[in-house]
């Protein structure tokens, strides 16, 4: 067991070390071979460890395997802990992780940067099972710093592209802010409860005094914001879309973004106590899931959709954490990473097919072309709308059921709208990628082919688990195998048998219907009456504008935040360095230039001069101690 | 004035001369010879008080004159050297002015 955690980290630490080396001069085209191969041991391992967890449910594997840092009173391991929690992430981090290595087999072939890809998945897959696997705030810090630099590397991945630089940047700088929460937050506890180990510091947690643990909350999910993509640090999510879109599946979709989740669900002891930060996890949360949903209804970017998409859902997650909905936002997390990995992937499938194009208006009439990724990308989008029984009907109805019975009616209604967009905006995605005519140029619509079985092969194994994951570990309804499972993380959640006759079923049946009816309302404007979206965009020009820039977040940033601070650096440059520093060091040299050149005149370097100077002084020598001080 | 009070004039006014002569002379020879007239000045000073001292202090009468054996055979060297200097200097400048040497002026 020992050997099989340390291993599934450090093989593709390893993987990564042979590409980066190796890669460039002699792996070129065969890279993959290192990267597949590291991941895949890592998996089947993961799978053990899965099965060790398993059978010992009730106990959580915890092992230090040496100490890393130790200064003073302060020391921390490098520990692992698995428990159940661990184990859901091992099994979406592990399988996706695999599934989009193989993908990329296909999607990134003869690209000149193969070699580095695979070594920056790599080089991710093993910060993101350090994190998920640490047993200390700073070692999971540790990888989720790593995740961030993976994302950023491969974000701007094609570097030599202006906009995918810049996103990786914005990236790189939005997530800066989270972390500052997060250290914050470990600087935190180990204030209140002198470690950071997370079996010392949930044991102390029912003792300690309650502001400090809002604090540490708060901070914590400052950290969970900037990496899960809430508002107001979601800007960066969409531009990280210039990446490859198998990084957008892996890392913005599936496993990176869900650290937020997991940080927040792992500090569960702590959270408990705090009910104003789980009040405001619940806030922003559903703040956010119904702001990304209701911008994700007018973008024509396949991907950005598909990438607010993921905003929202990870704000129905925190909405369901924040309301004490703790495995249904977990159980949400596990079936997400399924069914937003494929339908990203299944978009990778699409712009391939496209020659690169991402527009969805240029596209259209794909569903005859592309078979395979056609169902696919069907059950993906059946399974983000939530219609049953696919996986996300299942966990967004948990949410939604324990929202209600905790008397957030309001929270309630906000997730139900968002459910309703959802519907609306996958399957417009839909009807303009798959149905109608194409509207691409005559080129593009005779390289339209299927993808290579590499990448159609991935498609088709994710989307087994998202259509059936739901009904597996989900039934029945709020006492399903998975809240058994989890029972031992989220030891104070109570669940109650699941009312088919009853509200639960009433609700149920009510989502249901508010799915159905955004996915007809889709029908209707954009394949049975397609003048419809522009009729109504004529008739409120202003929503559909504040929809469509992002409802001028990036336009905020940018005069709040961007330009002031390239303003204030450019006066620094320009007044402060430039007239303050510089002329204070160009001062000080020129004050002993002119002592020097004023005193000049007195080295005449004639010896006799000198020697009247010392025979003055002498003088003066002697007058002064014999008449003034002698007395 | 008392018998030492001569001899003290006599190295004083001595004195006076040789630092008249190395302040103002501008040739380099008498600036030496300058030189030696200051450091006699002191000699004379150095016999006279080594001669008039109690004889309660008979030991500290033959400091003085050993110091200015001292003063004698240092200022001999001091003149080789500074001669030496006069004639390595003439040797590039053809003159022996003391107020030419200023290579080192500011």
């Amino acid at each position: 067991m020992k050997t099989a955690v340390a291993l599934i980290a450090l093989l593709p630490l390893a993987g990564f070390a042979v590409n980066i080396l190796f890669g460039r001069r002699y792996l070129r085209d065969r890279a993959h071979l290192v990267g597949v191969a590291t991941v895949t041991v890592s998996w089947l391992l993961s799978l053990y460890v899965i099965y060790h967890v398993f059978t010992h449910q009730e106990e959580a594997f915890v092992w230090d395997a040496f100490t890393w840092i130790k200064a003073g009173s302060f020391t921390v391991s490098w520990g692992f802990l698995v428990d159940t929690l661990t184990a859901i992430m091992l099994v979406v981090v592990g399988t996706i992780g695999m599934i989009v290595h193989y993908y990329s087999i296909g999607y990134m072939k003869g690209d000149e940067g193969y070699y580095r890809f695979f070594a920056y998945l790599n080089l991710f897959m093993f910060m993101m099972f350090t994190l998920i696997l640490a047993d200390n705030y700073l070692l999971v810090f540790l990888g989720w710093e790593g995740v961030g630099l993976c994302s950023y590397l491969l974000i701007a991945f094609w570097f030599r592209k202006k906009s995918a630089s810049q996103a990786g940047k914005k990236a790189f700088l939005v997530n800066r802010v989270g972390d500052w929460g997060f250290t914050l937050g470990m600087l935190a506890i180990f204030f209140a409860f002198g470690s950071l180990q997370f079996p010392e510091v949930f044991g102390k947690a029912a003792e300690a005094n309650g502001g400090i643990v809002t604090w540490i909350c708060l901070l914590l999910f400052i950290g969970a914001v900037g990496k899960s993509a809430q508002f107001p640090l979601h800007v960066w999510l969409p531009d990280a879309m210039e990446g490859p879109t198998p990084v957008s599946a892996l890392i913005h979709a599936a496993t990176m973004v869900n650290a937020g989740v997991y940080i927040v669900a792992r500090s569960y002891p702590l959270f408990i106590h705090s009910h104003t930060a789980m009040l405001v996890v619940m806030g922003v949360g559903t703040f956010t899931a119904v702001y990304a949903a209701s911008i994700a209804i007018t973008q024509t970017d396949i991907k950005r959709v598909i990438a607010y998409s993921t905003v929202s859902s990870l704000g129905f997650m925190f909405m369901a954490l924040g309301a004490g909905a703790w495995v249904a936002g977990i159980f949400y997390l596990f079936a997400h990473g399924f069914f937003k990995g494929l339908l990203f992937l299944g978009s990778g499938s699409v712009i391939h097919a496209m020659s690169g194009e991402q527009d969805m208006r240029k596209m259209g009439g794909l569903r005859k072309k592309l078979p395979i990724t056609f169902w696919a990308m069907m059950i993906g989008s059946l399974a983000n709308a939530g219609l049953f029984p696919f996986a996300g009907f299942w966990a967004k109805d948990e949410i939604l059921a324990m929202d209600f019975a905790a008397h957030y009616y309001v929270v309630w209604a906000v997730g139900l709208v968002t459910a309703f967009l959802t519907a609306v905006f996958m399957f417009r995605l839909m009807f303009l990628t798959f149905w109608g005519e194409n509207r691409s140029s005559e080129e593009v619509q005779h390289h339209i082919h299927e993808s290579p079985w590499i990448m159609t092969v991935p498609l088709i194994i994710l989307a087994i688990p998202a259509a059936v994951i739901g009904l597996v570990v989900g039934l029945p309804p709020d006492s399903g195998w998975i809240h058994s499972f989890l029972e031992p993380v989220f030891f104070e959640v109570e669940s109650e048998a699941f009312a088919w006759f009853g509200t639960g079923g009433a609700l149920m049946l009510l989502s249901l219907v508010v799915v159905i009816s955004g996915i007809v309302l889709a029908w209707a404007m954009y394949l049975r009456d397609r003048d419809l979206p522009a009729v109504l965009v004529a008739r409120v020009p202003w929503a559909y504008q504040a929809s469509f820039r992002k409802f001028y977040m990036d336009e905020l940033y940018e005069v709040a935040v961007i330009r002031p601070v390239i303003n204030g650096a450019n006066w620094l440059w320009v007044f402060f360095d430039t007239r303050v520093i510089d002329g204070t060091v160009n001062g000080i040299a020129a004050l002993w230039g002119w002592i020097g050149a004023t005193l000049r005149p007195l080295q005449t370097g004639r010896a006799q001069n000198y020697a009247f100077g010392i025979f003055a002084g002498v003088f003066v020598l002697v007058i002064v101690f014999r008449w003034v001080w002698g007395g | 004035m008392s018998a030492v009070d001569w001899y003290l004039a006599l190295a004083t006014a001595l004195f006076c001369i040789g630092a008249y002569g190395v302040l103002a002379r501008r040739n380099v020879v008498l600036v030496v010879m300058s030189l030696e007239l200051m450091l006699n000045a002191v000699n004379i000073a150095l016999v006279a008080f080594a001669t008039f001292i109690p004889a309660s202090r008979a030991v500290d009468a033959s400091k003085g004159q050993l110091f200015v054996l001292f003063v004698i055979a240092i200022a001999a060297a001091e003149v080789t050297v500074g001669l030496a200097i006069v004639i390595a200097n003439y040797r590039t400048k053809r003159n022996v002015q003391a107020d030419r040497f200023d290579e080192m002026k500011g």
